[in-house]
């Protein structure tokens, strides 16, 4: 694609996503936690993991550690451990409400975290996201994003029956690329003083500040403006999971279309790699707004390493055989204080903790970690902003591309 | 003279949206957007103890002479989302979503409302309607596909297909055992297969049991087609017509087509919008009603609006003379797109023929022809006569009760709260205090026809 050798080593300091920037932190929640059989660790509260209060516990957890943000995990299939339908299995976690109305419901007991609810675009409006995700921008002041994750499995496709087959994995990633174009134009369809109020000429909004986006796609066309006004962040903050095993299209995604790309990677040397070709590839497209890349580890932490690593042991040899999706750490706070800076190092500007058992491994985040982290001058010690924007140090209130007259470099 | 009991009267309020109904010039108007104008509103009707808050839809913005309609409050925000974070500001009041069924999937309006019903432990309610509206449809990926005589096939079929995900899980699948490892007690939870005309899926359906089983169902619709497709499967249905002649004679007619579906009377509410005036003296209260409504429909807005069944451009005509004596241009094509009452002058010529003869024996200028033909329902005087004439009218089965719509956001129910609501309660027709925790307990209806097949074994 790009001949342009990589020269992101020498990054401004003025730039959020540098990894001599302010270390940013997140944590991915789903059900009891990232291990199968996180529910059955004491404290675990299974049966409640369909409330609003479990949910409002656990964000609330995360925001008293000065997180950056939340990931709320979801889905249009029940969980299965197969990719041919649900496994059956009467042992696991199964079921799971709306991530973004979850994470509406709890905007309004947060002050500062960051709320990224996961969907799928394969399935979903690209128009009913945009203004879900606007209004949950408006509903949290400014807190909102949103993570795109598409589905290729042919048992999600039947709930929908809207093709005869699943597109191809490429053609998945290339319909998420346009998903994300349409939801931002909407978000942009809108001028910021659109609404006017105009008594004396009797106009509510001026309506040549209100824009057809006019989108068409290989797969789906939207006219437009959106029915609700720009969201206070302007561009609420998209992320997507660029993992090298989902090809080409899964990297091209996170470097084209994303604010945030959690990079997926067995070790810091294929950190570097994902971490290079990603920026490349996004240099190569042209000026775009900084790319966070985040690294993903599933973790398990106890203040003594060896009781970390029994522990997961234990919870394996109830689960029965499972693969996890990222990296998994056991140890001590301190030993993955050791590992984050390494892997920062090698490109990353932040990182998505995943607790093996929510009930234990996010306290051992946000009052082990995070203390640590403190410590050694690597973390906010406080709220530094009000919008998750400007949280991660992105501009907070972008402009707005119809505001001024169409220029180079309006791609994303 | 009887010795009926009285009728407890259900209430809710609307939280006005978009159209030309919201004062937005008046100083007391505040944002239709910021969250803490639905959590005020929210908050007053709860701190009143209605039964619901009610949220209406608009899935494009309104076009008129190939524009976009400027005059009106325009911007909503996305109903899913605004009633799970109301949910977190109220602790009884319902909350209920109009959700269109032709640019949805059921699976995920189904998750959607299951998960509004989880989060708010049991207040949610979906108004359901339907458009083949092809000008909404560009915003969709399916486009505006739907032939208009399929409107309701599908709409039917949307809320049955949605009924049998709602039940695909029946509530005691749920053991969350830790000891034994037994998170679902029986693994085919939620397993489902339709095939229908308008759709053809299967799986499992991801979200358990909600607590109040299935949300509440709306349904607005005036023909003889939505009548039916309301009494066939709502729980209530938001009527239009509440003077108590028109409100009895609607009434009737739907409660008693439910016999047929093998429901009670009881089953369905009818709960007609209906605005209000309030003043120290209903005289005065009089005066105001009057000064809204000149707010309300200013000039341009009577113009815009006549061009509605005129269908063509009446911008140079004086809003304070008299009706164009040019005939309505009638076609296929509407000035006005995205608005549903466009669709109700299925006769323009005949339309204007009456209202020029209405103008005339009145002397009635544009602008107040219009204030005239669109007044609806609205309860002016004291908050006694207020209270009196509610009472009345569903005593003498007009109605159920009221979906109440203010003029101003997000303050306009106030007074109605501060005022007419204890004069309610005095009557002993109105509750103090919640009874129930869920929707359907303030509404007093059960969860309809449920199939608890999996309960037995």
């Amino acid at each position: 694609m790009s001949a342009s050798p990589s020269p992101s080593d020498a990054p401004s300091p003025s730039d959020p996503t540098s990894s001599s920037a302010p270390l940013h932190l997140a944590v991915a929640l789903d059900g009891a936690g990232g291990h199968p059989a996180a529910w059955r660790e004491p404290g675990a509260r299974p049966e409640a993991v369909f409330t609003a209060r479990y949910w409002a516990d656990a964000v609330a957890e995360a925001e008293a550690g000065l997180l950056d943000f939340v990931t709320l995990d979801d889905g249009l299939v029940l969980q299965s451990t197969s990719t041919d339908g649900p496994d059956g299995r009467t042992d696991l976690v199964r079921g799971r409400l709306d991530a973004v109305l979850t994470a509406a419901r709890i905007a309004p007991l947060t002050r500062h975290i960051g709320l990224i609810p996961s969907v799928t675009t394969t399935h979903t409006e690209p128009f009913h996201i945009s203004k879900a995700v606007a209004t949950l921008d408006h509903v949290s002041r400014g807190r909102a994003g949103v993570h795109v994750q598409v589905s290729g499995l042919s048992y999600e496709e039947r709930h929908f029956g809207r093709r005869a087959a699943p597109l191809s994995g490429a053609e998945l990633y290339e319909e998420a690329a346009d998903h994300v174009e349409v939801i931002r134009r909407l978000w942009d369809s809108w001028e910021d003083d659109a609404e006017i109020r105009d008594v004396a000429t009797g106009r509510f909004i001026d309506r040549d500040k209100l824009h057809y986006i006019d989108f068409e796609g290989r797969h789906f066309s939207v006219r437009g403006p959106s029915i609700i006004p720009r969201p206070p962040q302007g561009r609420p903050v998209v992320s997507a999971v660029g993992a090298a095993a989902d090809g080409e299209a899964a990297h091209r995604l996170v470097a084209l279309s994303a604010d945030i790309g959690y990079v997926r990677a067995r070790d810091t040397g294929e950190v570097a790699a994902a971490v290079a070709a990603i920026r490349r590839a996004r240099e190569a497209a042209g000026p775009a707004e900084p790319l966070h890349l985040f690294g993903e580890l599933t973790v398990y932490l106890d203040e003594d390493g060896p009781a970390a690593t029994a522990r997961k042991e234990r919870l394996d040899a109830l689960a029965g055989h499972y693969e996890d999706d990222s990296e998994v750490f056991t140890g001590t706070p301190a030993q993955l204080a050791d590992l984050l800076v390494e892997r920062r190092a090698a490109g990353l500007s932040g990182f998505r903790l995943r607790p093996g058992v929510n009930a234990h491994d996010l306290p051992a985040v946000t009052r082990g970690l995070v203390p640590e982290l403190q410590r050694r001058g690597l973390f906010r010690t406080a709220y530094e902003a009000d919008t998750l924007r400007g949280l991660l140090g992105l501009d907070p209130h972008p402009a707005n591309r119809y505001a001024t007259p169409p220029s180079a470099g309006t791609a994303a | 003279m009887s010795t009926k009991p009285l009728k407890q009267i259900h209430l809710a309020a609307h939280f006005p949206g978009v159209n030309n109904t919201t004062v937005w010039g008046d100083p007391a108007a505040g944002s239709h957007i910021d969250f803490d104008s639905f959590t005020h509103f929210a908050r007053t009707a709860e701190r009143a103890k209605f039964d619901f808050l009610f949220l209406a839809e608009g899935l494009r913005l309104r076009e008129q002479g190939g524009r976009i309609y400027d005059l009106d409050v325009v911007g909503r925000p996305d109903t899913f989302t605004v009633l799970a974070a109301l949910a977190a500001v109220t602790e009884r009041l319902g909350l209920t979503g109009t959700i269109n069924s032709t640019f949805n999937e059921p699976y995920e309006v189904a998750r959607q409302f299951a998960s509004l019903d989880h989060l708010s432990e049991g207040r949610a309610a979906w108004n359901v309607v339907t458009s083949w509206d092809a000008f909404t449809g560009e915003n969709f990926r399916r486009g505006g596909f739907l032939p208009r005589e399929e409107r309701y096939s599908r709409a039917r079929e949307f809320l049955s297909t949605a009924n049998e995900l709602f039940d695909s899980w029946n509530g005691s699948e749920i053991a969350a055992d830790a000891a034994t490892g037994t998170f679902l007690r029986d693994a085919r939870a939620g397993a489902f297969a339709h095939r229908g005309q308008h759709f053809d899926i299967e799986g499992h359906f991801n979200v358990p049991r909600s607590p109040q089983g299935r949300p509440v169902i709306f349904q607005a619709g005036d023909s003889d087609e939505g009548r039916e497709f309301a009494a066939s499967g709502a729980d209530a249905i938001f009527g239009r017509h509440a003077t108590l002649d028109e409100g009895r004679a609607f009434y009737s007619d739907v409660k008693r087509r439910l016999a047929s579906y093998g429901r009670t009377p009881d089953q369905l509410k009818i709960l007609p919008a209906a605005t209000f005036v309030l003043g120290d003296t209903d005289a005065e209260a009089h005066e105001n009603a009057h000064e809204i409504r000149r707010l309300q429909v200013s000039g341009q807005t009577a113009i815009t609006y006549l061009e509605h069944v005129w269908n063509r451009d009446l911008s140079s005509y004086d809003p304070d003379g008299p009706l164009p004596d040019v005939d309505p241009e009638v076609g296929e094509n509407t000035i006005a797109l995205g608005r549903a009452s466009v669709r109700q002058f299925r006769d323009p010529l005949a339309t204007a023929r009456e209202w020029r003869e209405l103008a005339e024996a009145k002397n009635l200028s544009i602008r107040e022809l219009v204030i005239a033909t669109t007044a609806r329902q609205t309860f002016i005087g004291t908050a006694a006569t207020v209270a009196e004439s509610i009472d009345s009218l569903v005593q003498q089965d007009a109605a159920d009760g009221f979906i109440l719509v203010p003029h101003l956001t997000p303050g306009g129910l106030d007074v109605f709260a501060d005022t007419v609501v204890p004069l309610l309660q005095e009557r002993g027709v109105f509750r103090s205090e919640y009874e129930g925790t869920t929707l359907r307990d303030h509404l007093g209806i059960s969860v309809p026809g449920v199939d608890r097949k999996a309960a037995a074994s």
